[in-house]
C-alpha cells in the first residue's frame, strides 16, 4: 500500500530466503481484477488488495501476506484464501491480524512452514523496519504540510522518490539514521513559498482509503495544487504502534463517545473534535464505500463538525466514483474555505 | 460599455448571459446542449452576438457547469468555476438574503446552506439521477405530454397518487402500475411531482437545516407543481426567480467580472475549427482514456492521463 511496500520488502528479504516480487502498482486493471472476483457489496480494500493479490500471483508469487484490521477486514483474509482457491491458485498467504489480534508467535510458526527464519535476526531488522515506518511517517508529514507551496514543481516527489531508493538499500540502523538526517535536511533545503497563515485542512477517515493515493483518486495532490496546508494522522506507524494508546487517552478526554467503535471510528471522532479546537478551516472525511465503522461515525462527526461551524466534506470512494464529481465537490469546498476566510 | 459573458453548459441545456458593470442582465439565451457542448455554445454565442448593443466591449468570460472544462479552453475564459460556486454567488447578487437554495438541474440537484452571505454548507446527488430533470422529461415522454407542461397538469389535480420516489427505475415501473390501473394523468403527474421534493430531500438535503428565505432554481424550478410540493412540505414560501435557470451563468458571470484583465474579447468563435480527439494510451495497465483538444489543428491540452505522460 502507497510507499510502505519499501519497508516491508527491506524486512522481508532480510528476515526470509524467499524472493521477494514488487506487488504491482495498482492501477485501473487491478479494480476491475479485483472487482470480478469480490461480493458487490463489499467495501473497496477488498477489492484492491484481492486484485493486487491475483496480479502478484500472475507475476509469480506464492506467498501472500495481508494485513489485516480492526472492523471486518480482519476476516478478508479468509474470505480472499477461499476466492483464489477457487479460482484455482494454489498459494499460501499469511494474515498479520487475524480478528484483531496480532499473535507474533503464529505468524512466527506459518512463515516457518515456507522458509527458514533466525529470530536473533528478524528482531534486529524488525526494529530498523519500524523506525523506518516512523521516518518515512515523519518526512510525509513535512511534505504534506509544504508541497503545496513548492516552488519548483514536482521537487517533493523526486526527492522522496531518491529517499525511498537509499532507504531500500540501507545497510543498518545507524545507517538508517544517517540517511533519515540528510533527507530530512534536504527537505527542508528545498524551496518553498508559504505563506503566513495558510488555509490549513486535516484529513480523517478510514485507513485504506487515506492511505492509498490510488483510492483516493490522488486526494492530497490536489488538494495541495491549491496551495493547502494538508495535516493527517493515519499512518502505519501510528496503527501499528501508538494507536492503542492514544485511543484511550482520547477516549478518556471525549464526552462524544465512550466506547470504541471498531477500526478507526472513534479515533476519529475525538480527532475531530481537537481539530475543530484548534481552528482548522476544514475537514474531509474519506472512506470507501460500505466501510461499517466510518458509517456510524459520520453523524457524530458532522455535530460536532456543526457546533464549532467548521466545514466538513464526506467523501465516499467506489470502484466505480466519477473523478469529475469529486473534483467539482472539492472545487467547491475550497471555494467556501477561501470565501470565509476573505470575509 | 462593459460586457462580461458567462456561459453555465450543463448536461440537458445550455446558458448564456451577458452583464453589465451592476450585475444586470442585459441578454441571455436557454438552448439545449443536445450531446455537442461546443456546437451548443457556438450557437449560444451567435445568438447573444446578434442580440447585443454595438458598443458593447466583452471584458470577461467565465464558464461553469459539466463541460466548464472545454468550453474554458475553446472561449479563452478567464474564469472556470465550479456550478456550486458559480449558483451561490449568481443567486446572492439578486437575493443577498438567502439562506438555502434549492437546485435541481437536468442530471444533477444540489442545496446550497449560506449564513450571512457565505456558503457554509453543500450537497450534490451522487450516483442516482432519480428527482432530476432527465427523469422528469423522460416521464413526460412516457404519459405523451411536453415536460413543459407538466406543472400544470400537476396543479389540476386534487388526489395525487403515491409514488415510489427512492429510484428511478422503481419509480418508473409504480408510475407504469397506476396508469395501468386507471388513476388521472394528472394525479400521477401530481404524484411524480411531489416524488421529485421527497427524493431531494431524502436524497441530497438529508440531515441539512432548510431555512428561509428559500430560493429554488434550475431547469426543473419552472415546475409548478415541483414547486407547490416543496413549499407544502417544508412549510415556507419558496422563491423563483423569473431567471431561476441563468442563476449558474449570472453568477460565473459576475466572478469573470471580478476577476477581469485588460483583454477584450472578440466572440468570433464561429470560425474557429475546435476538435477533440479521444484515445486509450497502452502505455500501463491503467489504460487511461485520453483526450486530445486541438484548436485550429494546435494541440492545446491532454486531459485524462493518471501518470503525467504529456502526449505532445
Amino acid at each position: 500500500m502507497g510507499d510502505y511496500k519499501v519497508p516491508v520488502k527491506y524486512l522481508l528479504s532480510h528476515i526470509t530466503k524467499l524472493e521477494i516480487i514488487d506487488a504491482p502498482k495498482i492501477t485501473t486493471k487491478t479494480i476491475e481484477i479485483g472487482s470480478k472476483y469480490s461480493p458487490d457489496f463489499v467495501c473497496t480494500p477488498f477489492k484492491y488488495t484481492l486484485g493486487t493479490m491475483i496480479e502478484s500471483i500472475e507475476k509469480g508469487s506464492n506467498v501472500l501476506i495481508q494485513a489485516g484490521g480492526g472492523c471486518r477486514y480482519g476476516y478478508y483474509s479468509e474470505l480472499q484464501k477461499q476466492i483464489l482457491k477457487d479460482l484455482g491458485y494454489d498459494i499460501v498467504l499469511i494474515n498479520l491480524v487475524t480478528a484483531g489480534i496480532t499473535d507474533p508467535i503464529k505468524i512466527y510458526k506459518e512463515l516457518k512452514k515456507v522458509t527458514k527464519i533466525n529470530i536473533v535476526k528478524s528482531l534486529y531488522y524488525l526494529l530498523i523496519t519500524k523506525k523506518m515506518v516512523k521516518y518515512m511517517d515523519n518526512i510525509d508529514d513535512y511534505i504534506r504540510k509544504n508541497i503545496g507551496f513548492e516552488v519548483k514543481k514536482n521537487s517533493f516527489i523526486k526527492l522522496k522518490n531518491k529517499m525511498l531508493k537509499s532507504f531500500s538499500k540501507i545497510k543498518g540502523y545507524f545507517d538508517l539514521k544517517k540517511q533519515y538526517k540528510k533527507y530530512l535536511n534536504e527537505f527542508k533545503q528545498l524551496k518553498i513559498n508559504k505563506p503566513n497563515n495558510p488555509i490549513k485542512i486535516a484529513i480523517v477517515g478510514e485507513l485504506y482509503t487515506i492511505m492509498e493515493p490510488f483510492a483516493n483518486y490522488f486526494l492530497e495532490y490536489e488538494l495541495a495544487s491549491k496551495n493547502i496546508e494538508i495535516t493527517r494522522f493515519t499512518n502505519v506507524d501510528y496503527l501499528l504502534f501508538r494507536k492503542s494508546k492514544e485511543v484511550k487517552k482520547m477516549l478518556k478526554k471525549n464526552r462524544d463517545i465512550k466506547y470504541k467503535m471498531g477500526a478507526d471510528a472513534s479515533d476519529n471522532i475525538c480527532r475531530t473534535r481537537m481539530l475543530c479546537e484548534e481552528g482548522y478551516d476544514g475537514i474531509i472525511h474519506i472512506k470507501s464505500s460500505f466501510c461499517t465503522p466510518e458509517i456510524g461515525a459520520m453523524p457524530i462527526i458532522s455535530k460536532i463538525c456543526a457546533q464549532y461551524k467548521i466545514p466538513i466534506i464526506f467523501f465516499s470512494f467506489d470502484a466505480a466514483t466519477s473523478e469529475v464529481g469529486i473534483k467539482t465537490r472539492l472545487e467547491a469546498f475550497y471555494d467556501m474555505l477561501e470565501m470565509r476566510r476573505s470575509k | 460599455m462593459n460586457g462580461y459573458l458567462g456561459v453555465d453548459i450543463g448536461s440537458i441545456s445550455t446558458k448564456g448571459v451577458i452583464i453589465d458593470e451592476n450585475n444586470k442582465i442585459l441578454v441571455s439565451e436557454y438552448i439545449w446542449t443536445e450531446g455537442n457542448p461546443t456546437e451548443a455554445v457556438t450557437k449560444l454565442i451567435e445568438i447573444l452576438k446578434s442580440k447585443l448593443p454595438n458598443d458593447l466591449k466583452i471584458k470577461g468570460i467565465g464558464t461553469t457547469g459539466s463541460a466548464r472544462k472545454l468550453i474554458g479552453l475553446l472561449l479563452d475564459a478567464n474564469v472556470v468555476k465550479n456550478e456550486i460556486t458559480a449558483h451561490a454567488i449568481g443567486t446572492l447578487s439578486k437575493y443577498p438574503n438567502t439562506k438555502t437554495i434549492l437546485e435541481i438541474g437536468g442530471q444533477d440537484s444540489k442545496i446550497i446552506l449560506i449564513e450571512d452571505g457565505i456558503i457554509i454548507d453543500y450537497a450534490m446527488n451522487t450516483l442516482c439521477a432519480a428527482g432530476t430533470g432527465s427523469f422528469l422529461s423522460s416521464q413526460a415522454k412516457r404519459l405523451g405530454i411536453e415536460v413543459e407542461d407538466f406543472g400544470n397538469y400537476a396543479l389540476k389535480s386534487k388526489n395525487p397518487v403515491k409514488i415510489a420516489a427512492r429510484c428511478t427505475v422503481f419509480a418508473e415501473s409504480d408510475l407504469v402500475h397506476k396508469a395501468q390501473v386507471g388513476y388521472l394523468k394528472e394525479d400521477i403527474i401530481a404524484g411524480l411531482c411531489r416524488a421529485v421534493v421527497l427524493n431531494y430531500l431524502n436524497n441530497v438535503g438529508k440531515g441539512k437545516k432548510i431555512k428561509g428565505p428559500i430560493v429554488f432554481q434550475g431547469g426543473v424550478s419552472k415546475n409548478k407543481g415541483v414547486l407547490k410540493y416543496f413549499e407544502e412540505t417544508l412549510n415556507e414560501k419558496i422563491t423563483v426567480d423569473k431567471d431561476s435557470h441563468l442563476m449558474g451563468a449570472l453568477g460565473v458571470a459576475i466572478l469573470s467580472k471580478n476577476n477581469k484583465k485588460d483583454t477584450i474579447y472578440n466572440l468570433n468563435i464561429k470560425n474557429i475549427e475546435f476538435k477533440t480527439k479521444g484515445l486509450e494510451c497502452n502505455g500501463c495497465a491503467n489504460n487511461c482514456e485520453i483526450l486530445k483538444i486541438y484548436k485550429n489543428k494546435d494541440l492545446i491540452d491532454v486531459w485524462g492521463s493518471k501518470c503525467g505522460k504529456t502526449f505532445k
